[in-house]
């Protein structure tokens, strides 16, 4: 196939699928409870250096709890696939990222990411390769094809294009220049979902975000749960699994893990610490201290909560949205 | 009775809701897109389906969703899937309007969401990135950009080619491999509205807002704008528009 232009960022995480393939054959297919802590589930599967991706968009359903963690336990030098806005500008806050395949970061209505900027404009974050969303979420889906490239229509013609890993060929059916998108395997994947068992079958309520495709492209996939359900649940409707067991390595159980964006049908985002996080944010003190009262202060989860306060969180649940 | 007063965000969101027909299909994403198609399914296009990056598809915009993930990108929808879903859809024709904003637009509607400055890495400004922007703009077929107008935003170049225009010009967007016979479309801006002139696929003027004129449109804009010899002039928000827009739109004012 004729290589007609390639992106001048490199490969941030080395593309070899049928290493893969030998990764999936040897992880267990075994049932084995996989309940466990935050603590215990970063720190067995997080590691410094590794190539990290977390799922989804915005506000909504970001693995909050999981990435606190990783925050508390300073896991550093990460790689990370950047598609995301508050557990991201988490991660940058800290310091903790070193290489970033970006598509977008940023606080939507509230504008742009201070944490990003910082990170990035002191180059402090030594590597920057862009992407489109479509872009990154295809590269999961090739890796979950199992394949090592698909063609795609987007990012052609663009500096996106251009500072990105991906390569324009000449279609060998048609002649059409076409954008071949690498595949993307993660070392460690983070996933907040509604409901799973203890043994990480899942579900996700509402639009599913890329969870089919990265959770098919992790190598080590975490999962936190709003809600742990009996497995006989999850095998009476087994449609509704959108996260098969054989590809979670840990359950944690954390309920209002998406604080202080929201869950869909559970519970609203919580506006005022949304907006606290954009003002503290904007200065190394303020960020510090943020950090400090939700992250480094905090023993686990259950003490976020009791910070945050239970009260407020209720609240949060009784503004929920009927359908 | 005199006009109603309006601000120009709410003009933005009036006129960018009047581009939008019925019964078409249109990608949308935070902000003034959101409330131009609420505001649009409310006035002229009941049967408007907005389409969400993330996987909302047809939902009713009772509410105005504040991201492009939550559960009022889907409310009452007809689907609610996922990004890939989405995406290709738009790949294989079915979205018929994209939105798209930026920090800078160049005469061929090439937008600029990544960088400012001349290098890439360490960038002078970093800015988020294309996120949906650069497959809204490769994949529908019609993408109506909505802007600022001002001589930093509207300059003869990008810093940083985020998402395609017309590129170089005509026949660019086929050679590069993007999809035929698709975009931008229109331009809204806080001045004017504007298109892409057919031979050349240069920004052309088409009409200014009220109380704008064609000189001040020239002035505010950093490249040679097509400028035919007859310009229309946009209708200010109707007081129904309006009384749509800041009670049932956005009642919260969290936008206008």
């Amino acid at each position: 196939m004729n290589v007609i232009e390639s992106g001048l960022g490199e490969l941030t995480q080395p593309l070899d699928i049928d290493e893969f393939r030998r990764w999936n054959r040897e992880k267990s297919r075994v049932l084995v409870d996989k309940l466990m802590t935050e603590e215990e589930a970063v720190s067995r599967f997080v590691y410094d250096g590794c190539y990290l991706g977390t799922e989804l968009y915005g506000t909504v359903r970001c693995p909050m709890t999981l990435v606190r963690e990783v925050v508390r336990q300073g896991k550093k030098d990460l790689r990370l696939a950047g598609q995301g806005v508050t557990e991201l500008d988490l991660l940058l806050a800290a310091g903790l990222v070193k290489t970033l395949d970006i598509t977008y970061i940023g606080l939507e209505v509230f504008g742009t990411s201070r944490a990003l900027r910082q990170a990035v404009e002191s180059g402090q974050v030594e590597k920057v390769v862009e992407w489109s969303n479509g872009g990154i979420t295809w590269r999961f889906k090739a890796a979950s094809m199992g394949v090592p490239f698909i063609p795609v229509r987007s990012m052609l013609g663009t500096d996106t294009l251009r500072y990105s890993s991906a390569k324009v060929v000449e279609c060998p059916f048609t002649g059409q220049k076409v954008c071949l998108i690498p595949a993307l395997v993660l070392d460690v994947g983070l996933i907040h979902v509604h409901q799973a068992d203890r043994y990480g079958n899942a579900r996700i309520e509402g639009i599913s975000g890329f969870a089919f495709e990265m959770s098919r492209a992790s190598k080590r996939l975490i999962i936190s749960a709003e809600e742990i359900v009996d497995t006989e649940e999850i095998r009476r409707y087994p449609d509704r699994t959108i996260i098969p067991y054989y590809l979670v390595d840990a359950v944690v159980h954390a309920p209002f893990g998406s604080h202080p964006g929201e869950m869909v049908y559970l519970y609203e985002r919580d506006e005022e610490q949304l907006r606290g996080w954009v003002e503290a944010s904007q200065t190394v003190e303020g960020t510090q201290a943020y950090l400090h009262k939700y992250v480094y202060g905090v023993a686990d989860h259950e003490q976020y909560m009791d910070v945050v306060g239970r009260d407020r969180l209720a609240s949060l649940k009784a503004a929920v949205e009927g359908r | 009775m005199g006009e109603p007063a309006y601000n120009s965000t709410e003009l933005l969101i009036c006129i960018a809701a009047r581009q939008m027909p019925d019964s078409v299909t249109a990608f949308i994403g935070t902000g003034i897109p959101m409330l131009a198609a609420s505001l649009a399914q409310k006035m002229h296009a009941p049967n408007l389906v907005p389409v969400f990056e993330f996987g909302g598809t047809g939902a009713q915009l009772k509410k105005l969703p504040r991201a492009v993930g939550e559960s009022r990108t889907f409310y009452r929808g007809v689907a609610a899937s996922g990004i890939c879903d989405i995406m290709e859809t738009a790949a294989r024709g079915f979205v018929d309007y994209g939105f798209l904003g930026g920090a800078q637009i160049d005469p061929y509607g090439n937008l600029n969401s990544t960088i400012i400055g001349p290098q890439h890495h360490p960038p002078k400004v970093r800015l988020p990135g294309s996120g949906g922007a650069n497959d809204v703009g490769s994949l529908c077929w019609r993408n109506i950009i909505i802007i600022r107008h001002d001589k930093r935003r509207f300059v003869p170049q990008v810093d940083f080619l985020t998402t395609p225009g017309y590129l170089t010009g005509p026949g660019a967007r086929e050679d590069a491999g993007l999809p035929p016979d698709s975009g931008p479309y229109r331009v809204v801006s806080t001045l004017a509205l504007l298109d892409f002139e057919q031979d050349t696929k240069r920004m052309r003027l088409l009409a200014t807002n009220p109380g704008v004129t064609v000189k001040q449109v020239i002035e505010n804009t950093g490249f040679e704008l097509v400028v035919p010899d007859r310009v229309g002039q946009n209708e200010p928000p109707s007081a129904e528009e309006l009384r749509i827009l800041r009670e049932e739109v956005d009642p919260e004012r969290f936008y206008i």
